[in-house]
């Protein structure tokens, strides 16, 4: 027996972690699916999910929530991937909330975000009937999440009850539901956001272009910049787009996602730069600058 | 990020390559753990400015430093620990640097949070435990040791907090330190070390302090990115099989994570339990063919010959297969909130086999605080326990102290689906083959003894529609839930078949009651909990019933409501045909019906809910 084994580097064994509870959902769950929104925790998911099942295809859908807001260059990238690996896809729109024309503009981020997003998601799960719904979101987003589990059991209408987590020593992950229970599942829940960058650059994989900087047409409002990608939203009085090398650090509805100035244009320079700046990822969300509790809220309703 | 190399391409090489470390932090309410941890963060530049700028105006608000910031913040998440003061649950805290990426549990240290400290101690490999230097070791301290060291961490961190308030006493330091180090020799740790510090005044976190001449040790960080921790190389292969990937015919593939050694192509193997024999053909890593893997891959495995292999299974070393047996000595700390009970039906889940459960026995309860063996007949939750565990199958298992993946497992309650228990297997008790089973007859007590319960006929008694059949459906469900064996015997039902020759006469009545309490009894012999619902208004009847049992057997359940309430439920129709003469002699209206005078259990179901009366009845029997 060979004592001298070469040592597991950190993204190994998150690599490794990752496809266990990937095949542990296949294998515990009725009817798994993965939330795919196109953002790069997505991609990681997306590719951990073919090495887990291969040689066979994922023995599971992927699901979309569409908004309807993403920007174009988001729902490009999507369809070429789908096709690229063979996947099954499925897009799912809050139908109800597109008749009566929720958008983020009128009706602000936090509405939109609960209409056409949490409960369009729901919608779906109900819909058909999935009992377990694998996610890309990491406990370091957010203070809230420090705490989320692994396999994360949802009540009644997708809440999430805090107090009636399920201890996970040894990953020992217990997928068992009553009537009404679902999963959310968390492959990445032990990731960092420069992790996800680290293992994209080490197993080349496809990103939105988005996450690169280029000249974009940027308006600049409330001290956010937001990249205008198509003319449903007004400008204000004095308001033109003018060209400006920015990137995204997340990916969400374009007029809910504000851009930061960079010339990261690779994924070396992209990296060196989240290493310098000193900002956390999600402090482009909007949605996330109401108070400070807001995640929490969100999540016991039934958002990611 | 911690000390940048300032080549760029040098520094994404080593982020790269670096390695993990995982740790399981606890403290005490008072000992300033989120405090150290946020500062320790903080120091080395690994929280964002914006998170800064919000706990600074958070500290104002909420801090518990007068308004100076308040660095605990940095780490609270949910309301209902702000609102209390108080940690909850496992926070799970992630930071590294160019050498190491840490993976950190930050276990609550109340008593009564004992349990969520499993999660974070069963897959740590460096314990850090809190110490607040005013006080020195306290029973506290010792708890988080014992659990640490019951959860196979095999080093452990002393981090003397506070120093600052004891004006950085060097005495008083080395005194601690002594008793720390002595602590966790006699608790089985192999290796400790300590660091005195202070979060508030970051002494000794990111540099050494100038404050602590006389340390001449690392700081914090320093020390844990270079630590070492052994790591098992030469144990045997096994793979616990998570799945079988089966696209097609030509392909059957063997998926898991390694849970010790190495293996490639050619090697011998065993299935366990089942001992068949194999080679591997195929060692698969994502889309490529590997020449060998090692303990905490994730690999699939294709097999030289046709074997039966399913998900449950281990794959192993065929030269050193991990035991199997179905009875376990093993230590169990209780998660749920309901106690638990010896002889009570549970799943249990190691690695990836899942099957049926009891604790035949609590040899007895460990004191955390002294580790004295108490005499103890159930577990509370956070207690912990060493007890006789019986299987309904084999698996192949390693003693906890070798192997956690194979000695680790939860305990699942059938009803609530609740992860209820957590424990490690010590080691197995397997029956010597030699010695020949005892010369039993088979009888009632054997039969009852195969099934590991107590038969009983729990006999409904009560008008219609009082919720004789809907109790007894909800006791029959807890009892089936939890592994019973048993079966109902509903009066409408019994009428449409082994009655069907019997009308509503007096005299039918009572061999009606005859028959089925002879075939009662018949199904008691069995070894079965009996529940019969029969409306049996007559006491001569239910006494002839219950003289057919031996003491103890036959419970008499007196389903309660007036008549008035039935007849408004009237479920089945029957009190408005009786009173309009289409039925004669209806209980309650054409005949009457004698109420028990003492019945065993009693329930109003006028005044609760039937969840409520079975629970009841439950309780009752199991008191």
């Amino acid at each position: 027996m060979n004592t001298q084994a070469a040592a597991h580097t950190h993204l190994d064994r998150l690599e490794a972690e990752s496809i266990r509870i990937l095949r542990e959902t296949v294998a515990e769950c009725r009817k798994p699916v993965l939330l795919y929104s196109i953002g790069k925790d997505s991609s990681v998911l997306l590719h951990l999910l073919l090495k887990a099942f291969h040689p066979a295809r994922p023995p599971l859908p992927l699901l979309h929530v569409n908004t309807t807001w993403k920007f174009r260059e988001m729902i490009a990238f999507r369809d070429a991937i789908a096709r690229e690996k063979g996947v099954e896809l499925i897009e799912h729109i809050n139908q109800e909330g597109l008749a009566r024309g929720i958008n983020p503009i009128t009706h602000g981020a936090s509405v939109h975000t609960e209409i056409m997003k949490t409960q369009a998601l729901r919608q779906a799960l109900a819909q058909h009937g999935f009992d377990a719904a694998i996610g890309g979101a990491r406990r370091d987003e957010d203070p809230a999440r420090a705490k989320e589990r692994v396999f994360s059991l949802r009540g009644a209408g997708q809440r999430w009850e805090p107090r009636k987590q399920r201890p996970e020593p040894w990953g020992l992950y217990n997928a068992r539901l009553s009537n009404d229970e679902t999963l959310r599942v968390f492959p990445l829940s032990d990731w960092t956001e420069l992790d996800v960058w680290l293992y994209i650059r080490r197993e080349n994989i496809p990103v939105v272009p988005l996450y690169f900087a280029a000249e974009r047409p940027v308006i600049e409002r409330n001290g956010a910049l937001l990249v205008y990608d198509d003319d449903r939203m007004p400008l204000n009085a004095g308001e033109t787009p003018r060209m400006r090398r920015v990137r995204f650090r997340t990916l969400g509805c374009w007029p809910l996602t504000a851009a930061v100035e960079s010339d990261a244009a690779d994924l070396d320079a992209l990296i060196e730069e989240m290493l310098r700046t000193r900002q956390s990822e999600r402090a482009g969300r909007i949605i996330d600058h109401d108070p400070s509790d807001s995640m929490e809220r969100k999540k016991r309703e039934g958002y990611f | 990020m911690g000390r940048a190399s300032d080549d760029p391409a040098l520094k994404l090489r080593a982020l790269e390559i670096r390695d993990t470390l995982r740790i399981a932090i606890c403290g005490s309410v008072d000992d300033g753990k989120s405090t150290l941890l946020g500062r320790l963060l903080a120091e080395a530049g690994m929280i964002p400015d914006d998170r800064l700028q919000q706990m600074i105006r958070d500290s104002r608000k909420h801090g518990t430093q007068g308004g100076a910031p308040d660095y605990a913040l940095l780490l609270d998440g949910l309301e209902a620990e702000r609102e209390q003061g108080i940690t909850i649950d496992v926070a799970w805290r992630y930071f590294g640097t160019d050498r190491r990426a840490f993976i950190v549990a930050d276990c609550p240290g109340h008593a009564q949070y004992t349990r969520n400290m499993a999660s974070g101690a069963s897959n740590a490999e460096l314990g850090i435990v809190l110490v607040d230097a005013r006080a020195g070791v306290q029973t506290q301290t010792r708890r988080h040791v014992a659990i640490l060291a019951m959860f196979g961490v095999t080093r452990v961190l002393f981090a003397v907090n506070k120093l600052d308030l004891i004006d950085y006493d060097v005495a008083r330091y080395a005194q601690i330190e002594h008793e720390c180090r002595e602590l966790a020799r006699t608790l089985g740790i192999a290796r400790s070390d300590a660091i005195p510090v202070s979060a508030l005044t970051a002494d000794n976190l990111v540099v050494n302090s100038p404050r602590t001449p006389w340390y001449t040790g690392e700081p914090l960080l320093k020390f844990l990115e270079t630590v070492e921790i052994p790591r098992r190389s030469d144990a045997p292969f096994a793979l616990p099989v998570q799945w079988v990937n089966r696209p097609d015919q030509h392909f059957r593939g063997y998926t898991g994570s390694i849970a010790s050694g190495r293996i490639a192509p050619d090697a011998e193997v065993v299935v366990l339990p089942a001992g068949t024999r194999a080679r591997v053909a195929r060692v698969i890593g994502g889309a490529n063919d590997l020449d060998s893997a090692q303990a905490g891959d994730a690999i699939t495995l294709t097999l030289a010959e046709q074997v039966d292999v399913s998900r449950g299974d281990v794959i192993a070393d065929a030269a050193h297969p991990p035991e199997v047996s179905a009875q376990f000595a093993c230590h169990v700390l209780w998660l749920g909130d309901a106690p638990l009970l010896p002889g009570r039906r549970y799943l249990l889940k190691l690695a990836t086999r899942t099957l049926g459960a009891q604790i035949t026995e609590i040899k007895h309860r460990i004191d955390p605080d002294t580790q004295a063996h108490l005499a103890a007949t159930r577990l509370s939750a956070n207690e912990i326990g060493y007890c006789n565990l019986s299987l309904d199958g084999d698996i192949a298992y390693r003693p906890y102290r070798e192997d956690r993946t194979l000695g680790g497992f939860i305990l699942i309650d059938r009803e609530s689906n609740a992860t209820v228990g957590c424990g490690t297997l010590d080691f197995g008790l397997r029956r010597n083959k030699n010695v020949h089973w005892q010369h039993l007859d088979v009888d009632r007590a054997a039969r009852a003894r195969i099934k590991g319960q107590q038969p009983r006929c729990l006999w409904f008694t009560g008008l219609s529609g009082a919720g004789k059949s809907t109790i007894a459906n909800l006791v029959e469900r807890r009892l089936h839930a939890d592994g019973f064996h048993t079966i109902t015997l509903d009066g409408d039902n019994i009428r449409h078949g082994l009655n069907r020759d019997l009308g509503f006469t007096d005299a039918d009545r009572v061999e009606n009651i005859r028959r089925v309490a002879e075939v009662a009894k018949l199904m008691l012999d069995a070894g079965l909990i009996v529940l019969v619902s029969f409306i049996s208004p007559f006491r001569a009847e239910r006494r002839m019933a219950r003289a057919l049992f031996n003491e103890g057997e036959f419970w008499e359940v007196f389903v309660d409501a007036p008549l008035e309430v039935c007849e408004e439920r009237d479920v089945k129709g029957l009190y408005a045909k009786a009173r309009a003469g289409d039925i004669a002699n209806f209980t309650g209206i054409g005949s009457p019906y004698e109420p028990p005078e003492n019945p065993e259990i009693h329930l109003h179901s006028d005044r609760e809910a039937a969840a409520e009366s079975a629970r009841r009845v439950i309780e009752a029997l199991f008191a």
